[in-house]
């Protein structure tokens, strides 16, 4: 069900200020999400003001600065640094994005950081993604053949059919999308949201795959599938430049041209 | 590793920012229920109507306040924008228009197309 406002034990608070040290003059303030699981205490905002001239370009570098500098009990997920693992997808300032491939100057003023939307947080911002997963875990992500392997060749695909993957192949399932849809929000228990519903349709599309009908079967739910209202905030959202929103479109058409006959 | 129960939820509709797309999706919902609720007072303007000249000047009384006024106009508004989302709901399940730079721009078009649809039936039937 639909909650709009926040649990008692989820309500913000103001936090600590850390200014910057005497002197500096390129100065740039960052709002960032703190809970600790040890504290007791409802999740709080602090302050950090960050001297830029000895600052990498990304909003992944002002928080590792945070980290190493000023608080090293700041705790955030962070791999790859160039937008391949998806690590470290969060809300700044307003919208999910991966915090290596935002450069900071693309803000105009202070910085808000905060974990995925409606999520459950394990500590700062990190969200617990056990049953995002979990969710993608049930679409199968996998081929499933029902014909037996070619005995001396890989199972080949025409290049038409290859580039059916392109703008589906690339997702790196950060979650920016699912956690920025407020269907997802409210029925994530059953919706599978649009990260995973992309990847769903990456296997349908894919024709080296011989489980689709199958695979539509399970989709075919008011729930898992339909709850996709095309509020378009996946599409707006995705740091990868791709579009959810298109691809449920996609597997709707053929859930309708499969009823057609 | 023990599991704390307490854990909070992060913020979402306190911090996040709703793209054009995503306010007049709500909006689309929104109009659709004020649409519902307004076809009582529609109900109530035809049994007037049919109740004879007596009722008849009753409602009008009540329709010429400028805040019924407004609320009727409101309705027309609502009516028109819900056209106009349906009919953009109507090329998406078609598969159609999805392209990420075209979203603000159809967004536009369907707010200036419903208005235009409630200034132009504000001349017509004034």
């Amino acid at each position: 069900m639909a909650e709009f406002t926040l649990p008692k034990n989820s309500v913000l608070t103001e936090g600590k200020t850390f200014k910057a040290p005497a002197g500096t003059t390129n100065i740039r303030r960052f709002e960032v999400y703190r809970w600790d699981p040890d504290s007791g205490e409802n999740p709080r905002v602090d302050n950090y003001e960050l001297d830029m001239d000895s600052c990498g370009p990304m909003v992944l570098d002002a928080i590792l600065k945070i980290k190493n500098e000023i608080d090293s009990t700041l705790t955030f997920r962070r791999s790859c640094r160039e937008g391949v693992c998806g690590s470290c997808a969060m809300t700044v300032n307003g919208k999910n994005t991966l915090a290596c491939t935002k450069a900071i100057d693309y803000y105009p003023d202070t910085i808000k950081i905060f974990p995925l939307p409606h999520m459950s947080v394990i500590k700062d911002l990190v969200p617990d993604m056990t049953h995002f997963y979990a969710q993608y875990a049930s679409i199968k992500p996998w081929i499933e053949t029902q014909t037996p392997a070619p005995a001396d060749t890989e199972r080949l695909q025409s290049k038409d059919d290859r580039e059916k993957l392109d703008g589906l192949y690339e997702c790196v399932m950060c979650a920016c999308c699912s956690t920025s849809c407020p269907s997802y929000w409210w029925n994530s228990e059953r919706y599978l949201g649009p990260a995973v519903l992309l990847q769903a349709y990456r296997w349908l599309v894919d024709s080296r795959d011989e489980n689709t009908g199958a695979r539509l079967d399970e989709l075919e739910d008011p729930f898992k599938l339909y709850r996709c209202h095309t509020i378009m905030n996946c599409t707006d959202t995705c740091p990868k430049g791709l579009n959810p929103a298109k691809a449920i479109a996609e597997t709707k058409k053929l859930l309708v041209q499969r009823k057609l006959g | 590793m023990a599991k704390n129960n307490n854990r909070p939820i992060s913020p979402h509709l306190q911090v996040y920012r709703l793209p054009l797309t995503g306010i007049i999706s709500i909006t689309h919902r929104m109009t659709g229920v004020m649409l519902s609720v307004g076809l009582i007072l529609f109900v109530f303007i035809i049994s007037a109507l049919a109740g004879g000249s007596a009722s008849y000047a009753v409602m009008q009384g009540y329709a010429s306040y400028w805040l019924v006024k407004l609320i009727y106009w409101g309705f027309i508004y609502a009516l028109f924008f819900h056209l106009c989302h349906g009919v953009r709901h109507l090329c998406w399940d078609a598969g159609k228009s999805f392209d990420r730079e075209t979203l603000n721009r159809y967004a536009f078009i369907e707010l200036g197309i419903s208005l235009l649809l409630t200034l132009s039936s504000l001349i017509l039937f004034k």
